[in-house]
């Protein structure tokens, strides 16, 4: 997709004709002609019960000329990017990097953005991280472990993984415990490894889909050349909206190399990992998918793999499990949007999805998206009949399992 | 109404500020610059008055690092004019020596309306704002949230303490200082602020001489000394716990 600066503003009468040829030009977006007006999208959309507008309805609005009036709504900073609605469009719509993601970006040219989300853009613009963190910090999560972490700017030689770590595992004290544990995994597996510590930027992906295009080409040419600077066979992330950023809209950029998100690479080390796995947990354990991990790059099963692994664990499935996850709201600037969307809902669907967990009997709700143990943690602080829950990364329940 | 906006740019937070080797002035190779908040808002409140009532917005701003990009943000967000002060900023000046040296630049400008600012955390010698009314021969008056223009005059919403406010008018031309817009100031999309790097024009002004004079002189900068008040209960938590419920008892609390 190219970036699309639109010259008409909402409200124009034209406006409704340029936003969709606009739309056209997104990859698979002449699929947009065919939709059946069937309203599956809305149906299965999180909060399409509460949006004015829906993605079924802004597609009637479009066609009928009179999509001004949907720019005129605040409905669509509803959105969370949770691609639930591509997934089950029958005329495969690009739905959420299409339609959703496009009117967030006329919005925000426009000026028209809720305040909360302005703060997270003027960070990750001026600091390179939403979290308004130093950058010069990024890499202070790695200080005092046992196995020290490179640098890539300071050891200066090849490394075999580039591990491209993120912002809430770099800046979230929270997340910054997962780093931890995939420090040790890596370590234990004997992985050669680098950060880029200050030189890494926001993967961004978050920001592109909360309609902010421009910031986000702006921090992926940067990660671009601080990677180009350094010698690596593979990049891992963290995170599966980084793992996204790379694999699927960086090449665009003219930024491409072999991608892959920390529960693909290590079950692919699964045979020099089970041995290590000598401590039972007793548990039962249920797996959330990432919406960036599952939907928009199908990968279901290597997260999975990699908790039955584990001596003890009882791996059960939600109502929403795979293909049919339910988001946990961080998505598309959901991140940023907390008060904004709270005020609208008077829901969190991180909390519906922590009553899922809970009506499975999950001792254990494991995640391997650095938004979800915050905000699974704080929700089960809100869910009756929570208070047991545990959250944890999938890298850090491995770590539990082997011996000091 | 031509509306001239003073700014500048001043230590970010964000990094840990360290003092440098003589003792009275930050280290300032690892400083980083960002625009004073209240400078923001007097920047916000300007293009706001333009909205409502036509004219033109003038930014103007002392040449420290970093400076383009702020100057090319504010066209973004709809100032027309951009002019940069050339001059030995980068080591800092204070308030008289900025008043001073941008008085001339904003004299000639021939403003109806002069914002800046109502302070700044590195405001050692007073804020900007009622030197440069001094030096311009116009009116202050401070600490305002909230502005609206007519022929010659303007009313302005003045914040006391103890949450009262008071409506003035004041004549035109004077300086207002800002403490905060009627809007928070706004978000301008990336790619609007390139675009403004590509047609935006910077002016540059040269200050021949940065008097700083009336000002106070730096005797010794330091950080905050800590008190030897707090003790460090140190142990595990049922020694911390046993030792804290000792001391409440000492002080007769349990």
């Amino acid at each position: 997709m190219t970036a699309f600066v639109s010259n008409t503003a909402p409200g124009n009468s034209s406006f409704s004709k340029t936003f969709y040829d606009s739309l056209l030009e997104v990859v698979d977006g002449e699929h947009l002609r065919t939709c059946l007006q069937c309203g599956t999208c809305s149906g299965v959309c999180p909060f399409g019960y509460l949006m004015e507008f829906p993605p079924g309805r802004m597609i009637s609005y479009l066609r009928a000329d009179i999509f001004d009036r949907v720019m005129d709504s605040e409905s669509v900073w509803m959105c969370v990017s949770c691609y639930a609605c591509t997934q089950v469009c029958p005329s495969k719509i690009p739905l959420t990097t299409g339609l959703m993601t496009r009117a967030k970006e006329e919005l925000l040219l426009a000026g028209n953005i809720p305040k909360e989300l302005q703060s997270a853009l003027e960070n990750s613009q001026r600091y390179g991280n939403p979290l308004g963190e130093s950058p010069r910090k990024r890499a202070n999560w790695a200080k005092g472990l046992e196995t020290e972490v490179a640098i890539m700017g300071k050891v200066k030689r090849p490394v075999d993984i580039l591990w491209f770590v993120g912002d809430y595992p770099s800046y979230h004290p929270r997340v910054q415990l997962a780093s931890r544990a995939l420090v040790k995994l890596l370590d234990v597996l004997d992985i050669d490894f680098g950060i880029l510590g200050p030189e890494e930027n926001s993967d961004a992906d978050s920001q592109r889909l909360a309609g902010e295009r421009g910031l986000f080409e702006m921090l992926a040419e940067k990660n671009g050349q601080a990677l180009s600077k350094y010698q690596f066979n593979e990049i891992i992330t963290t995170d599966p909206h980084a793992y996204n950023a790379l694999r699927n809209e960086y090449p665009k950029l003219g930024i491409s190399y072999p991608v892959r998100h920390y529960t693909q690479f290590l079950a692919d080390r699964l045979d020099q990992l089970q041995p290590l796995l000598t401590q039972e947990i007793k548990a039962k354990v249920t797996f959330h998918d990432p919406c960036y991990l599952g939907r928009a790059n199908g990968v279901y099963d290597e997260p999975r793999t990699l908790l039955e692994a584990i001596p003890g664990i009882k791996l059960v499935e939600m109502q929403h499990n795979r293909s049919t996850s339910l988001c946990c709201g961080g998505g598309g600037g959901g991140m940023w949007l907390d008060g904004f969307q709270w005020e609208k809902a008077h829901v969190r669907l991180s909390e519906w999805r922590v009553r899922e967990a809970i009506s499975v009997d999950a001792d254990v709700l494991a995640v391997a998206c650095p938004y979800e143990s915050p905000r699974f943690e704080d929700a089960a602080k809100m869910v009756q009949g929570a208070g047991q829950l545990r959250v944890k990364d999938i890298a850090e329940l491995l770590v539990d399992a082997m011996e000091d | 109404m031509n509306i001239v906006v003073l700014i500048k740019l001043v230590p970010d937070l964000v990094e840990e500020l360290t003092i440098d080797d003589s003792g009275t002035d930050l280290e300032r190779d690892w400083l980083r610059l960002i625009i004073n908040e209240f400078d923001d808002h007097a920047l916000e409140q300007g293009i706001l008055l333009k909205e409502q009532s036509e004219g033109q917005v003038t930014v103007v701003a002392p040449d420290t690092e970093g400076v383009d990009d702020v100057l090319y943000a504010a066209a973004a967000r709809g100032a027309d004019k951009l002019i940069k002060l050339l001059g030995e900023f980068e080591q800092g000046v204070n308030s008289h020596a900025l008043a001073r040296a941008s008085a001339s630049v904003v004299q000639e400008l021939q403003p109806d309306l002069v914002l800046t600012g109502v302070q700044a955390h590195n405001d050692l010698d007073g804020s900007v704002g009622p030197l440069l009314a001094e030096f311009l021969g116009m009116p202050y008056v401070g600490y305002i949230s909230g502005v609206t223009v007519g022929d010659k005059k303007s009313i302005a919403r003045k914040e006391y303490p103890g949450g009262l406010i008071a409506e003035m008018e004041i004549s035109l031309p004077a300086v207002l200082g800002i403490q905060a817009a009627e809007e928070p100031p706004r978000y301008v999309a990336i790619s609007k602020v390139r675009q403004a790097m590509k047609t935006a024009t910077i002016e540059e002004q040269e200050i021949i001489e940065l008097d700083s004079s009336g000002g106070p002189t730096i005797g010794r900068m330091f950080l905050p000394e800590a008190t030897e008040r707090a003790t460090m209960i140190e142990g595990d938590e049922e020694e911390v716990a046993a030792k804290l419920v000792e001391i409440f008892q000492e002080l007769g609390l349990l």
